[in-house]
């Protein structure tokens, strides 16, 4: 579904992305770990169209996307939920919702599709009319992810939605994420907290200034020892 | 910090301009005080129907302020560069007016051996109307190319970088005018139906107070226009995304807005409410020349600060509030009425310094600034 080859990215002569390679099955959740500033946002940025490439390729459905821009590639499926959540403080819950489906042009489908968020997101029916700056951390990621899936997504590329999360909200997204992965939404994962991600995920990537050093199944790289002594705190 | 500690807190230049200012301020408004008291109370120089007449030309003025002023505040809120060519898109929309008008006044449309009846002054309405659509997509057409040209290319440089494009760009468009329009000051040709000074007359106090066709379309279109501009905003699909890009132009376009298309619109919309104010300035003021958006476009800037740029209501009542100072204030004070645009600033000034972001403007965030 998604193919990233050699990829270089570059902030002016910082080189963050140092010939990066992966893949993503229709179906799959993959995860990509790494410690902070490894170049995992800037991976994600690089696919959804906010970055883009020098050298190198990012293929999705067999098309190759590297030089669109961002809003041609949500059209296309990849919705991208930015790391920090990035809310509209001053818009309300609903009006951030709407602003998910900029892209859907029928209006029965956006009630619906809200119907269905409020359905999965609880606290954000009761909070519509609020404005978005106004929610709590974890009502913003509830928030950001619904968001997202305002526009139907093929494949939805998360970024740290465990970021600054009480134990108990943490295993509540990963629930969701597991959830929205079971209704047939590829998920590429990006995560600090390896030990869940690692636990929901199929496959997994770590990464290391630039450097993808360790692919596999989740549970094989779960019991790597260089994995257990650098992310599981062993 | 330790050093703070131990040394005796130095009369750094901050902590001097921090005693200053309140000072410098309250010197000011305590003065302005002291003759308000003077003119309104102990002497009482000037009768109900002169505050009546100043009140109704500054909400005039002030409705023109406002429409301007909003452009200021939307761009800044979008790209937060000062569009200092601003005037000049109004100066655009004028022109467009004035020649939509002298157009319609060479149209012949008396019947074949009765006296010469040209178009505007059989059909006001009609060309009125015209002369509105005419100005406002004239406007929005340069604000758009405006954006395009001088500031697009320049999205990524330095912040002071475009602001310099905008006052090439002003110069630019006023001495493009100059040579196309010539410098010479023209008048404006009303349809007959609104001849300038035209009006209803109030009786109060016994003598006359009009209150001018020209002056009563330019302040209710204006909040026709505003009220209009604010549901837009707030309700609309291309509202909402505006918003959006104004508060984060990356999660924006994840979002799937196409961020250029939404701020050359800002832009659009900006020019339109500019050149309509412009077909305004000339009805009711009666003059157009290359120059004519210069003291407007400054006047309105420093509504739009006042109000706190960004924020368009602030916008909007800043206009108002402006436009009621310039036209009161001199009065009130009991100086020359040559010292309007004087007052403005120094009012200005001090709401600034007790208020630096402005009357409804928030304090600016790091990251905006
Ligand atoms: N806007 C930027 N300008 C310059 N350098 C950046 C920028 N964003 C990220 N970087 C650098 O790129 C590298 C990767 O950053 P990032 O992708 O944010 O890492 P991660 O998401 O894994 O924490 C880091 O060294 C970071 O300092
Ligand atoms: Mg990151």
């Amino acid at each position: 579904m998604l193919k990233v080859t050699d990829l270089n990215v570059y902030y002016g002569a910082i080189h963050a992305l140092k010939g990066i390679s992966f893949d993503l099955q229709e179906g799959e959740i993959v995860t990509l770990i790494g410690a902070n500033g490894a170049g995992k946002s800037t991976l994600l940025n690089t696919i959804s169209g906010i970055l883009h490439a020098k050298v190198g390729q990012v293929e999705y459905l067999g098309e190759d996307i590297s030089n669109e821009a961002a809003q041609v590639i949500v059209q296309k499926g990849i919705v991208h939920v930015p790391e920090g959540r990035k809310i509209f403080a001053k818009m309300t819950v609903l009006e951030n919702l709407e602003m998910g489906a900029y892209t859907v042009s029928d209006r029965q489908q956006i009630q619906d599709k809200m119907g269905a968020m409020f359905e999965r997101f609880p606290v954000l029916r009761d909070r519509k009319k609020q404005l978005g700056g106004t929610l709590s951390g974890g009502e913003q990621q509830m928030l950001a992810m619904a968001r997202g899936l305002m526009a139907n997504p093929k494949l939805l590329l998360l970024d740290e939605p465990s970021m600054g999360l009480a134990p108990v909200l943490v295993e509540q997204i990963f629930d969701i994420i597991q959830d929205i992965n079971q209704l047939g939404t590829s998920v590429l994962l990006v995560e600090q907290n390896a030990h869940m991600a690692l636990s929901i995920a199929d496959r997994a990537y770590v990464l290391e200034t630039g450097n993808i050093v360790l692919e596999g199944d989740a549970a094989d790289v779960m019991n790597d020892p260089m994995v257990i002594s650098a992310y599981l705190g062993g | 910090m330790e050093s703070n500690l131990k040394s005796p807190p130095k009369l750094t230049r901050r902590n001097y301009s921090k005693i200053i200012r309140p000072i410098f301020g309250l010197l000011v408004f305590g003065s302005i005080l002291w003759r308000l008291y003077e003119v309104l109370i102990a002497q009482q120089a000037y009768s109900a129907e002169i505050w009546v007449r100043l009140l109704i030309s500054g909400l005039i003025i002030g409705g023109v302020y406002a429409l301007i002023a909003i452009g200021y505040t939307l761009v800044y809120g979008i790209l937060f560069m000062i569009n200092f060519a601003h005037g000049e898109i109004m100066m655009i929309g004028t022109f467009a007016g004035y020649f939509l008008f002298e157009a319609t006044k060479s149209i012949n449309v008396a019947a074949e051996g009765s006296p010469p009846l040209s178009f505007s002054d059989a059909y006001p309405l009609i060309s009125v109307i015209l002369a509105f659509l005419v100005g406002m997509t004239v406007a929005a057409t340069a604000g758009f190319f405006l954006e395009k040209i001088a500031y697009r290319p320049l999205r990524k440089a330095p912040r002071l970088v475009p602001l310099i494009s905008a006052i090439g760009a002003s110069f630019f468009l006023q001495n493009a005018a100059q040579l196309l329009f010539s410098p010479q000051v023209r008048d404006y040709t009303n349809p007959q139906a609104i001849a300038r000074g035209s009006g209803w007359s109030l009786i109060i106090n016994g003598s006359r107070v009009v209150i001018t066709y020209t002056g009563a379309l330019t302040f209710i279109l204006s909040i026709l226009l505003m009220i209009g501009l604010y549901v837009m905003v707030q309700k609309t699909k291309l509202g909402k995304a505006m918003r959006a890009v104004a508060s984060d132009k990356n999660t924006a376009a994840l979002m799937g807005i196409d961020v250029d298309a939404i701020i050359s619109r800002t832009f659009i919309i900006s020019g339109a409410l500019a050149g309509a104010a412009g077909v305004m300035w000339g009805l009711h003021n009666g003059l157009v020349h290359f120059f004519v958006g210069f003291l407007p476009g400054i006047k309105a800037f420093t509504a739009a600060v006042l109000g706190g740029i960004g924020n368009i209501p602030g916008a909007m009542l800043g206009g108002m509030f402006l436009g009621l100072i310039e036209s009161l204030g001199p009065t009130a004070l009991g100086i020359s009425y040559q010292l309007k645009d004087v007052i403005a600033f120094v009012i200005m000034i001090v709401i600034l310094i007790f208020r630096p972001s402005g009357i409804l403007g928030e304090v600016l965030s790091e990251e905006k600034v």
